[in-house]
């Protein structure tokens, strides 16, 4: 029974699914009823939901991982030590630039995600390739920004200030990489089996992971940019 | 047999007292100084007023589980007692009393307490400069530039403001008898307000682990009547070891068992030096000695 | 080639280590001896290492935690002995660089393989089953969480082999732990192998958050959970919002000793401060993320054997979830003497006194469950008294530590030491003993020898007593911590005295292996039938004992706070005529084999082979892409199977119709 054709095809969450919705039906009978029922001989639970609430809280975790660098960063960033600061350094329009790649990538990702719960499986693809080319351009002008600053003798350790500056900078650069590379697994993905139920669950998980990735750099081009410069 | 029995367990009666005894040596039960003293009160208060209600807690952690033991079968039983108001009220305020009275103390010791204030006094405070480094401490008399290695000296009843740093990883410059440790740390000034009212001699120690030669940072504290400081002063001030840069720097070598030193010449500014982290040359000494190799476990680390 | 990896990492010159070295080759060689003589490789790999069957997962956390308790007792034997030895003239029998590895590992080893592995394994063996859950959440994702804290044991281990090991303290404090003051690879073993393992622990909080929030049965609220459920809970959610932190500390030292930054180093704007509040700051929630779920047995045992309710559900939780939020804001009474002001000082003076609120409620609580109960002094019950009065005397001496001017004289010093040997011995160790005793029949399927249990207990109880109120003496006299050798001819009685009681320990650790052989090999005699030996109150207790693959052949719609009792007292029929086909899901390698890269990358990035690192970190990638396009996830467990197993335990009703 376990090589059972529809079983495998179907991928697992499809079949969750039906028993969920089963468990759902027998459980609002139960309640209707109020009938003395010991046992449920099926409960099964969403599975789909259950996935996207561990992604929420791994999420949460990676923000509270976020939020250490940030306060780092808060702290160090007066520890100069004699070089250069923030406002020495920092090339706003490159980064405004730099910005609006990874602000542009999270709409083209939002309409991935359109394309998806309307069944348009090459779309899909198609919008995910552009949010990967908008993704890479972001990481590649953050290379540049880093090599240059190394070049001119700002490197990471230079500084206390330099330190927590690459660090925090480069993690956030580290996590969009892996975005990018669950990315492009996702785009083989449909492109092979299409938009299965699984396949729909990780894209939600990616588009999460995408939009929470955005939401930070917002924080680091405020706190880091914006506050850098105008100090 | 039992008489046997009891004169084999009569040779171990005299240990409780062998401990007792040993609780003579309890420096900080035995403090020679206020602040010290401030800070037992403190702890005698606090561990009296838990007492209230940690020992009634461990006598129902016998008495209950033993009055109600299944086999007791006279006892009351209520499987299924599970509330009461009533009970609950009084479970949460006892330790909500015991903590308010406990976080007031906290509040009022806190600041009295604190290392960074001023002892009140007639006198005017003698100020030393204590520097950690690895692993030996360096005194520096400022008003007098003298220095020593290892050894204090502090005239009774006279406070005693001591500038911390570190010249190395962080440190706890800590006189048991005395009171209050602080750390000392690289780069950063604190401070210890400390006062010896009993003439003595005191152990110091380092109470922050620092590394291979830790247990061997120890130094005296010698409280001394006003006339003997100045003696003490005038015999270190005699002593024709000058600290200057070189010198400092050959100290500055990982070592520890450090024996007593006398400096009777000192840079004014040295403190302030280490401070800014100026000094910090001779790193690869360091470097060096604490390079934990396979052969630093069998023991390259103490060279003393 | 092999970066700074030469023959000479080995110390072969050193007759202790190599011993122990020795010793434990010997070990490993005997056991794949004997799998490979019984031809067992086959079905440990399939039925174990691959596992995603929470219940195997768990016991697998129990035995790398017993192990790692062999291990961290022996360093701690090494420093009774050490220290009764090395006064004045005598230097004991250990240099300082090697006596600062063993205090390092101690503390690394008790806490992140010992009391962590120990903490997870129980919650994965019971946890599921309390809730009428037939697996957690994730169950490829548990399978690697173990693999990863295996991956960090093994790193521990090794380093002991290979090169050394930290000799910076349990949380490497920087700057001592920084390039400069410790430029071996003995930091480096211990940062790989606290951030392997502690991603591990992270994804173990994820899996479990959602497991207790989606996976509960029907009819099974929050507030009708049971206590153990809720301390994981608690304790999960502090997994979550601690260890990220953990992470970054890690990973800014990690920048500093690899990369030359600036985070914590003396120079160029560094703040070692900042080290010791991030550690801290992870460090406080630690020490809850491990009681929490003590507690949590405790309330589970106090009822059961006390036949009675437990007193006060709903204080209970509420005070389990105040010390889970208050444990995040007490951080830095770990360094009142640090010098933050009177103010900052009082500030978290007050919120740590606080704690003993909930904590003396808890106390209450069992008290108030055995009061008007039939107290069984089972084993676990033992533990639990124990428990009750140690801890108390445990939480005094932390109150009185909480006081920022008691503090500044006993701060460091064994006063301390003692402390939190007190509340972690006390509580967590006796809570996980008790733990294990009492759900042995179901992890297992039978009981532990009751006779050695008891003789264990008591060594180990009177042994705590022996070993460390000495040490609460030796503090007040002014004794530090962590001297390899120390000059006052006063203290040398005591530290004896600690040694004597570390041996009674020692014969209690004796005592506990020789019960778990006595009682496998009795296990015909104690086998549980019934599934339900102490007449227990909760979910797991309803099905059969081992618990099957499946756990529950029906899921129990629950109505009241203790469901199994409830169903009980309603006469509630546990056979079943009707079985259905159950979903699984499959048993896989990815986990295991993510987490050996891992532990290649970490062993590289040690010794500075960075191909063999970047190799390792596209093994983990690679590995995760083919996971991914794995569709063969899951199968159904036939109903006659089902039938067949429930079969076995005499849970069939035969069919009416």
């Amino acid at each position: 029974m376990s090589n059972d054709p529809i079983l495998v095809q179907g991928g697992n969450l499809a079949l969750r699914r039906d028993y969920a919705d089963h468990a759902a039906d027998t459980l609002r009978d139960l309640r209707r009823s109020g009938d003395a029922v010991d046992f449920e001989v099926e409960h099964h639970h969403d599975v789909a939901s259950t996935i996207q609430l561990g992604f929420w809280i791994y999420l949460m975790s990676d923000c509270l991982l976020f939020s250490g660098l940030f306060a780092t960063y808060a702290l160090l960033n007066s520890h100069t030590a004699g070089g250069p600061a923030g406002s020495q350094l920092f090339d706003l329009p490159n980064v405004l630039i730099e910005t609006m790649f990874l602000l542009f990538s999270s709409f083209t990702c939002g309409l991935a995600t359109l394309a998806m719960n309307a069944d348009r499986r090459n779309a899909t693809v198609g919008w995910l390739a552009v949010t990967f080319l908008l993704g890479l351009g972001f990481i590649s002008i953050e290379v540049r920004e880093f090599a240059h600053l190394v070049a001119i003798g700002a490197g990471p350790d230079r500084s206390a200030f330099l330190s927590s500056f690459f660090t925090l900078v480069a993690t956030h650069g580290l996590h969009v990489t892996c975005g990018l590379i669950f990315m492009a697994v996702m785009m083989v993905a449909v492109l092979k089996k299409g938009l299965t139920p699984t396949n729909r669950a990780r894209l939600v998980n990616l588009s999460l992971f995408w939009h929470f990735l955005d939401i930070i750099w917002v924080g680091v081009f405020s706190l880091v940019y914006l506050f850098g410069v105008a100090r | 047999m039992k008489r046997n029995l009891w004169s084999r367990f009569r040779r171990f009666l005299p240990l409780p007292a062998t401990l007792l005894l040993a609780g003579c040596h309890m420096a900080l039960l035995d403090p020679a100084g206020p602040i010290g003293a401030a800070e037992r009160s403190v702890l005698f208060t606090a561990t009296g007023l838990m007492l209230l209600v940690v020992v009634p807690v461990i006598v129902l952690a016998i008495v209950i589980p033993w009055r109600y033991r299944a086999s007791n079968t006279k006892a009351e039983y209520q499987p299924e007692w599970s509330h009461s108001n009533k009970i609950e009220a009084v479970m949460w305020s006892i330790p909500i009393a015991i903590v308010t009275v406990l976080a007031v103390i906290c509040w009022r010791t806190s600041h009295e307490l604190d290392p960074f204030r001023p002892i009140p006094s007639t006198h005017k405070p003698v100020r030393i400069e204590a520097v950690a480094m690895d692993w030996k401490w360096l005194f520096i008399y400022p008003g007098h530039n003298i220095a020593t290695v290892n050894e204090i000296a502090l005239p009774v009843g006279v406070p005693v403001v001591f500038h911390i740093t570190s010249a190395t990883v962080m440190n706890s410059f800590f006189i048991p008898r005395l009171g209050s440790q602080i750390y000392a740390m690289a780069k950063m000034q604190t401070a210890d307000n400390l006062v010896a009212s009993v003439p003595g001699t005191y152990r110091g120690i380092s109470a922050n682990f620092s590394g291979g030669g830790f247990s061997g940072m120890t130094f005296k504290v010698k409280a001394m009547s006003e006339s003997d400081y100045q003696q003490w002063l005038a015999k270190v001030g005699s002593s024709t070891r000058k600290l200057d840069a070189k010198e400092y720097l050959a100290l500055d070598k990982p070592s520890s068992n450090v024996p007593v030193t006398y400096y009777g010449h000192v840079n004014p500014d040295l403190f302030g030096q280490i401070l800014m982290g100026k000094l910090a040359a001779g790193r690869a000494e360091v470097l060096a000695a604490n390079t934990v190799t396979s052969g630093a476990k069998t023991g390259a680390l103490r060279r003393d | 080639m092999f970066g700074k990896l030469t023959l000479s990492a080995i110390p072969y010159t050193n007759p202790i280590i190599m011993g122990g070295v020795a010793f434990m080759v010997i070990c490993a060689l005997v056991i794949l001896g004997a799998i490979t003589y019984f031809g067992k490789w086959k079905y440990l790999w399939t039925e174990w290492l691959t596992s995603v069957d929470h219940k195997k997962i768990g016991i697998m956390y129990l035995i790398l935690a017993t192990i790692m308790l062999l291990r961290g007792f022996a360093d701690a034997i090494m420093m009774r002995a050490q220290q009764a030895l090395a006064y004045g003239s005598n230097m004991g029998y250990l240099p300082p660089g090697h006596f600062d590895q063993v205090f390092s590992a101690h503390g690394t080893i008790m806490i992140f393989f010992m009391a962590m592995p120990f903490i997870i394994g129980l919650m994965n063996c019971i946890l599921p089953l309390q809730l009428g859950a037939r697996d957690v959440a994730f169950p490829l994702m548990n399978n690697l969480s173990f693999w990863l804290t295996a991956a960090g044991a093994v790193l521990v281990n090794l380093s002991l082999a290979v090169g050394n090991f930290s000799h910076a303290g349990w949380l490497g404090f920087a700057p001592l732990s920084e390039l400069h003051y410790s430029p071996g690879v003995g930091v480096d073993y211990w940062i790989w192998a606290l951030q392997i393992s502690g991603i591990g622990t992270t994804l173990t909080g994820v899996n479990f958050i959602a497991t207790i929030l989606k996976m509960r049965a029907p009819g099974m609220t929050l507030m009708r959970m049971p206590i153990f459920a809720w301390a994981s809970l608690c304790t999960n959610i502090l997994i979550v919002a601690a260890f990220p932190l953990l992470t970054v500390t890690l990973g800014l030292l990690t920048m500093d000793r690899y990369l030359g930054m600036h985070f914590f180093t003396n120079s160029l704007g560094g703040d070692p401060m900042m080290y010791i509040n991030l550690i801290w700051i992870w460090g406080h929630p630690e020490v809850y993320i491990l009681m929490l779920p003590v507690f949590g047995v405790y309330s589970e045992v106090v009822p059961t054997f006390s036949g009675k309710r437990l007193f006060g559900y709903a204080s209970m939780v509420y005070a389990t979830m105040a010390i889970a939020l208050l444990s995040l804001i007490v951080w830095l009474h770990h360094f009142f003497t640090m010098g933050n002001g009177a103010n900052v000082n009082t500030f978290f003076g007050i919120t740590t006194m606080i704690i003993a609120v909930p904590t003396g409620v808890k106390i209450f609580n069992w008290l108030l469950t055995m009061y008007r109960g039939r107290v069984r002094f089972e084993t676990p019950m033992l533990w639990t008294i124990g428990f009750l009065i140690t801890f108390t005397i445990g939480g005094m001496s932390g109150v009185l530590l909480a006081e920022p001017p008691a503090d500044f004289v006993l701060h460091n010093s064994l006063f301390l030491v003692a402390h939190f040997h007190n509340v972690i011995i006390g509580g967590v160790v006796f809570g996980v003993f008790a733990g294990i005793t009492y759900w042995a029949p179901k992890i297992f399927g039978f009981r532990l020898n009751e006779r050695l249990g008891r003789a264990a207990f008591w060594c180990w109880f009177i042994g705590f007593y022996v070993a460390f109120m000495p040490l609460y003496a030796l503090g007040l006299m002014g004794a530090t911590r962590r001297m390899d050798h120390y000059d006052v001819a006063a203290w040398q009685p005591l530290f004896i005295i600690a040694a004597v009681g570390a041996a009674i320990i020692f014969a209690g650790v004796i005592l506990q292996v020789a019960q778990v052989v006595v009682s496998i090999r009795q296990r015909e005699q104690t086998r549980d039938l019934t599934g339900d030996p102490w007449n227990g109150r909760t979910l797991e207790w309803s099905i059969p004992s081992p618990a099957p693959a499946y756990n529950f052949a029906r899921i129990p719609v629950v109505r009241e706070r203790d469901a199994f009792w409830d169903m009980k007292q309603r006469g509630v029929d546990l056979k079943s005529s009707t079985f259905v086909p159950i979903h699984m899901p499959r048993n896989k390698a990815a986990g295991f084999i993510v987490a050996s890269f891992a532990f290649v990358v970490a062993f590289a990035l040690i010794w500075h082979i960075w191909w063999l690192a970047i190799g390792g970190l596209a093994g983990v990638i690679g590995t995760l892409i083919r996971h991914a396009f794995d569709d063969d996830r899951d199968y159904h467990l036939g109903a006659d199977e089902v039938r067949r197993v429930e079969g076995l335990h005499g849970r069939v009703q035969a069919r009416s119709v």
